[in-house]
């Protein structure tokens, strides 16, 4: 609790010190650059210490993703496909582990590859993640009857195509070296008719959009998907067509999913963070939009022509 | 020949695909050919990596603008794929799980990798926060629209934009922080992102089509055009 009460006393302090930053800036001297990175730092850092829980609006595109899940027979299939690597892991490591932990608890099989080389090592990071939660492991998921990591395959959408024939196709054995007949979760699943939800975790290409263009339109598979912020824009036009079932669009939809799913973790911290950068690159944009004015004003007053027309 | 067998190629496994896409009973030929893409694609990989070898090195030897840097890219290079191909101190051995816990590759991957990586993308938060400390100005129409839009994605995508349009009443609800958000993701961003997507897909139409008939060719390099 000390440390939550320090948190707050250094922000109130940072707060103060912008009227500086605005008296400046307005002055013609802006701040430096490294002044700016200080404030950021801060922002950034000092959050993750508070215990302050944010309130977070409820949207569909979660919401729908929570539901499918949710209205599945226990012991269904779901398909999660890891398409990042770490540099996206801040944004959407907290959603994949939240998600695992999610399916575990309502008793899915969970079947995971990646389309990206790093994505299945991101996978295995989030499954002893969900592991170590104590309601989780109670359920002792088994790897290969609850659980399996198929690895990373190389060729982009093309692996979802071959996945649509069959699957074994594209991954002849699991990340371990097990053969896929030779794996129980596995036994029935030809292709993906026999996947009952498919989830993407994505940051670039190959990513959702490839899945929804493949995997949903050709093959027909119920397709979620789970992106950066920077990427979610791009997601709209499938939501909307429904061939997208629901997205979790950054840190705030993967804190928006924990919350719908009962289960606070990193997203909710770490969203406090991004919570306070946001505002303070609002704060800094207005005051350079203050001081841009001011400066427009002032050279406007000194131009002005000199009675009599001489400027 | 040069110019012909690449053509060739090119029309040959392109048509394939556009064929067997439209014609189920074809669809086996699509699966194949996936496969030999997966297969070329290890190839690109070791090609990359061979590449980044020889500039790497190239760079060393000539001395040239920090060198030294390439030094640690090739020492992590070899490091990272001598202890993952050989799968060095893995309790299973060579055939364990090459990223088991515990082993230097899980170390390494888990220790460095990963929160380096993150680094990188969050440095981004910094140069953002600079660059619109200094630059991003209501300077014209088009820039107050972008610099109005911005700012309310930026705070709508987080719940700082529901605590601070908190207190508007129900009735006027359309002006709260998140609203506006959703507003602009689902309708103007949308029409934006349905153009550029339209967009998009016709130029790809139009330049496979190039591709595949010869009418473009510098895919195939110099002696291609």
């Amino acid at each position: 609790m000390a440390g939550h009460w320090i948190a707050v006393a250094i922000n109130v302090v940072v707060g103060l010190t912008l009227v500086w930053v605005l008296v400046r800036t307005i002055q013609g001297r802006p701040i430096e650059r490294r002044i700016v990175f200080v404030y950021i730092a801060l922002a950034v850092a000092t959050p993750l210490f508070m215990k302050l829980e944010a309130p977070l609006a409820e949207t569909p595109e979660v919401q729908s993703i929570v539901t499918t899940i949710k209205e599945l027979p226990p012991g269904s299939r779901i398909l999660i496909s890891f398409d990042y690597d770490p540099q996206s892991a801040p944004e959407l490591q907290p959603m994949a582990e939240a998600f695992i932990k999610f399916a575990f608890k309502q008793r899915h099989k969970v079947i995971i590859m990646g389309l990206w080389p790093l994505g299945p090592d991101q996978a295995n990071q989030a499954i002893r993640a969900a592991l170590e939660d104590p309601s989780v492991a109670e359920l002792a998921p088994e790897y290969g009857v609850d659980y399996v990591n198929l690895g990373f395959q190389s060729g982009n959408e093309f692996v979802i195509q071959g996945m649509g024939s069959a699957f074994k196709n594209m991954f002849p054995q699991d990340e371990r070296g097990t053969i896929y007949d030779n794996i129980p979760i596995l036994r029935g699943v030809t292709n993906f008719s026999n996947v009952d939800y498919v989830q993407v975790f994505s940051s670039g290409k190959p990513g959702t959009r490839e899945w929804v263009q493949v995997a949903a339109d050709r093959f027909g598979a119920t397709v979620g998907g789970g992106t950066t912020a920077v990427q979610a824009p791009e997601m709209y036009p499938f939501l909307r067509s429904n061939q997208l079932i629901g997205l979790m669009g950054g840190m705030t939809g993967a804190a928006e999913f924990e919350k719908a799913v009962e289960e606070l973790g990193k997203a909710n911290t770490f969203l406090l963070s991004q919570m306070f950068a946001h505002a303070t690159v609002i704060v800094f944009v207005i005051f350079g939009n203050i001081a841009y004015f001011r400066s427009r004003r002032r050279d406007a007053s000194t131009d002005a022509p000199t009675p009599g027309g001489i400027s | 020949m040069n110019r012909t067998l690449p053509f060739l190629l090119t029309f040959i496994v392109g048509f394939t695909i556009v064929i067997a896409t439209f014609s189920p009973p074809l669809d086996r030929l699509a699966v194949d050919t996936a496969v030999f893409f997966s297969i070329i694609a290890v190839f690109a990989m070791i090609l990359g990596g061979g590449n980044l070898v020889k500039i790497n090195l190239v760079k060393i030897t000539r001395r040239q603008r920090d060198w030294q840097f390439a030094i640690v890219t090739l020492v992590g290079f070899f490091f990272v794929l001598i202890i993952g191909l050989f799968k060095v101190g893995n309790p299973g051995g060579v055939t364990g799980q090459v990223d088991a816990p515990g082993t230097p590759f899980f170390d390494v991957y888990t220790y460095v990798f990963v929160p380096v990586g993150a680094t990188m993308y969050s440095l981004l938060a910094f140069f953002i926060a600079s660059a619109s400390y200094r630059a991003f100005r209501a300077k014209n129409r088009e820039a107050t629209i972008l610099l109005i839009a911005a700012s309310i994605i930026m705070l709508g995508a987080t719940p700082f934009g529901t605590m601070l349009t908190a207190w508007i009443p129900d009735s006027l609800d359309i002006f709260e922080v998140p609203n506006l958000h959703f507003f602009l993701m689902s309708s103007p961003n949308l029409a934006g992102q349905r153009a550029i997507m339209i967009g998009i897909a016709l130029g790809v139409i139009s330049y496979s089509l190039r591709v595949l008939l010869g009418v473009e060719r510098s895919h195939i390099g110099k002696d291609g055009g």
